[in-house]
C-alpha cells in the first residue's frame, strides 16, 4: 500500500550522515537505554541465581553465578532494535557467547526457550543464538547490568528485535518445536527480524 | 482472553483526523475514524506513521485512550525534542489523514468481567490507558472497585482533569503534584514513594490487580512498591516509557 503525504512532515532524521544504513525500517535514533517490561522487576541474590541448559523436564548444565562468572567471556559492540522503535548504536557489552554454553552440552534441539525471573520466556531458532550471534550479556557500558535492564543478566541477540534479549535471563530450554514465547503469545512475531520489520504476528 | 489475541495481519490503514481536543498545553487527543478497525481492549495501543514528500518515514506507538465502542481516540504529549509529537500535537489538523495499524498488545489488558480491585498508577500522560480502562468500566456496567493514584507535575499538567473529576460509584480518583501545589492543596505531594503507597493503594488482601504506567522511574518506584506491600508480581502490570529519557 502507498502511503499517504503526512501534510507538513519533515521529520527529524537523526541518523548521523553516512549512518543512516543501520538504521532499520521504522526505527529512531536515542540516545538513552529505554526500558520496556510487562511487570516489576525481580531482584535476586547473585547466590541463589544459576543459568541452566534444560530439555524435556531435565538439567543438563547448571552453572553458579560464580562458576558462569568463571567461563570465558567476552566483549561486543552492537546495534541494538527495540520494537517500540528505538535503536541504539555502538552499544556496548561483556558476556559469554551462548556458543560456550551450548557447548557443554549434547544437544541437536532446532530451537530454543529462554526462561528468565518472574517468568519471562521468548523463543528462538537455535541458529540464531549459535555462531557467535547471542551472549549471555552481565556489563554494560563497562558497569554490572542494572536490574532494570536485566541485571544481574540478560540474553544479548542483537540481531534480532530486543525483546528477544530476554531480561533476568536464568536459562535455555531446548526445544524440538519453535512454541511461542511470552510476548510472541501476545500478537509479537515469532522470529522479530529489524530488517524485515516483523513487529508483530503476519509482519 | 489472554493469550489468543492478534493472530492476524495487522496492516496499515489510513485513519481521518476527526477532533482535536487540546488536554493541556503539551497534550491533545487525537479522534480518529480508520475506515477497518477491527476493535480493541482496555490497555492496547496503536502505531502511527508519518510519511514525508521524498518517502522518509517515522512510526511510533500511542496508548489507546477511548474506550472499546467509543470513536477511536489517542492522546499525545508533546516531547520537546520529539519527531511524530510535535507534530500530532501542533500540525496536524482535523480532516488530515493518519496512517495507523493495531491494536497492538495483549497483555497490559482489562477485561470488563475481571471482578478484581482495580489499582491504577498513572505518572504523567501514563494516565492514558488508565482512563481506557475506567471508561471501559463504567461503560460496561462493571461494579469493580477502581482507585486512580496520579503524579502529575502540577495541576495544569493533570491530563483528563475535568473527566476523572467526575463522581462515579466505585471509583477514587488521588493526586499527587511533584513540582508545585496550588494554594490550599490538599492531595498528596511529592513523587510517589512507599508511604504514599501504603497509604493510597488497596491492601494486598483485598486481591487487587495493578496497572501502572508512566516514565521508567515512576514504574519502577509504583511496581516495586506495590509488591512491598505484598502484591503478588503476576498481578502488577506494566507499561514504561521514556523513549528518550537517560536510563
Amino acid at each position: 500500500m502507498s502511503s499517504p503525504v503526512s501534510r507538513g512532515f519533515r521529520g527529524l532524521r537523526r541518523a548521523p550522515a553516512g549512518q543512516e544504513g543501520r538504521l532499520p525500517p521504522g526505527q529512531y535514533l536515542t540516545d538513552g537505554f529505554p526500558v520496556l517490561s510487562a511487570g516489576p522487576t525481580p531482584h535476586i541474590p547473585l547466590a541463589d541465581w544459576t543459568f541452566s541448559i534444560t530439555q524435556g523436564g531435565e538439567t543438563k548444565k547448571s552453572w553458579t553465578w560464580r562458576e558462569f562468572r568463571a567461563v570465558p567471556d567476552e566483549e561486543v559492540t552492537r546495534d541494538i532494535h527495540c520494537v517500540t522503535k528505538w535503536t541504539k548504536l555502538d552499544t556496548v557489552w561483556r558476556g559469554v557467547s551462548v556458543d560456550t554454553l551450548l557447548g557443554q552440552v549434547e544437544h541437536d534441539a532446532p530451537y530454543v526457550l529462554a526462561f528468565c525471573d518472574g517468568g519471562y520466556t521468548t523463543n528462538l531458532p537455535i541458529e540464531d543464538v549459535t555462531g557467535g550471534k547471542a551472549w549471555v550479556a552481565f556489563d554494560y557500558d563497562g558497569q554490572p547490568l542494572e536490574p532494570e535492564h536485566g541485571g544481574p543478566a540478560r540474553l544479548l541477540v542483537p540481531h534480532l528485535y530486543f525483546w528477544k534479549s530476554a531480561k533476568w535471563v536464568r536459562g535455555l530450554d531446548l526445544r524440538d518445536r519453535d512454541e511461542p514465547g511470552f510476548w510472541e503469545t501476545y500478537g509479537y512475531h515469532m522470529y522479530g527480524d529489524p530488517w524485515r520489520e516483523q513487529r508483530y504476528a503476519g509482519d | 482472553m489472554a493469550g489468543t489475541a492478534l493472530r492476524g495481519r495487522l496492516t496499515w490503514q489510513v485513519a481521518t483526523v476527526a477532533a482535536l481536543t487540546r488536554e493541556t498545553t503539551s497534550v491533545c487527543t487525537i479522534g480518529l475514524e480508520p475506515p477497518d478497525w477491527p476493535g480493541h481492549r482496555a490497555g492496547q495501543h496503536l502505531d502511527v506513521r508519518l510519511t514525508a514528500e521524498d518517502g522518509y518515514r517515522a512510526e511510533r506507538s500511542y496508548s489507546i485512550a477511548s474506550a472499546p465502542g467509543e470513536r477511536l481516540a489517542i492522546t499525545v504529549e508533546r516531547l520537546d525534542d520529539g519527531e511524530v509529537s510535535p507534530y500530532l500535537t501542533e500540525e496536524l489538523q482535523v480532516g488530515d489523514e493518519l496512517e495507523l495499524r493495531g491494536p497492538i498488545g495483549g497483555y497490559f489488558v482489562w477485561e470488563p468481567n475481571d471482578g478484581s480491585p482495580l489499582m491504577l498508577l498513572a505518572g504523567g500522560s501514563g494516565v492514558v490507558p488508565l482512563r481506557c480502562i475506567l471508561r471501559d468500566r463504567l461503560r460496561t456496567g462493571s461494579d469493580v472497585p477502581a482507585r486512580l493514584l496520579y503524579s502529575a507535575r502540577t495541576l495544569p499538567d493533570v491530563i483528563y482533569r475535568d473527566e476523572l473529576g467526575q463522581h462515579h460509584d466505585g471509583v477514587e480518583v488521588g493526586y499527587t503534584l511533584t513540582r508545585g501545589q496550588p494554594p490550599g492543596w490538599t492531595g498528596h505531594t511529592g513523587r510517589i514513594n512507599a508511604d504514599l503507597l501504603a497509604d493510597a493503594a488497596w491492601p494486598a488482601a483485598a486481591n487487587p490487580v495493578a496497572y501502572v504506567c508512566g516514565p521508567t522511574s515512576f514504574v519502577e518506584t509504583a511496581a516495586a512498591g506495590l509488591v512491598g506491600l505484598g502484591y503478588p508480581p503476576g498481578r502488577v502490570k506494566t507499561e514504561r516509557f521514556g523513549a528518550t529519557g537517560g536510563t
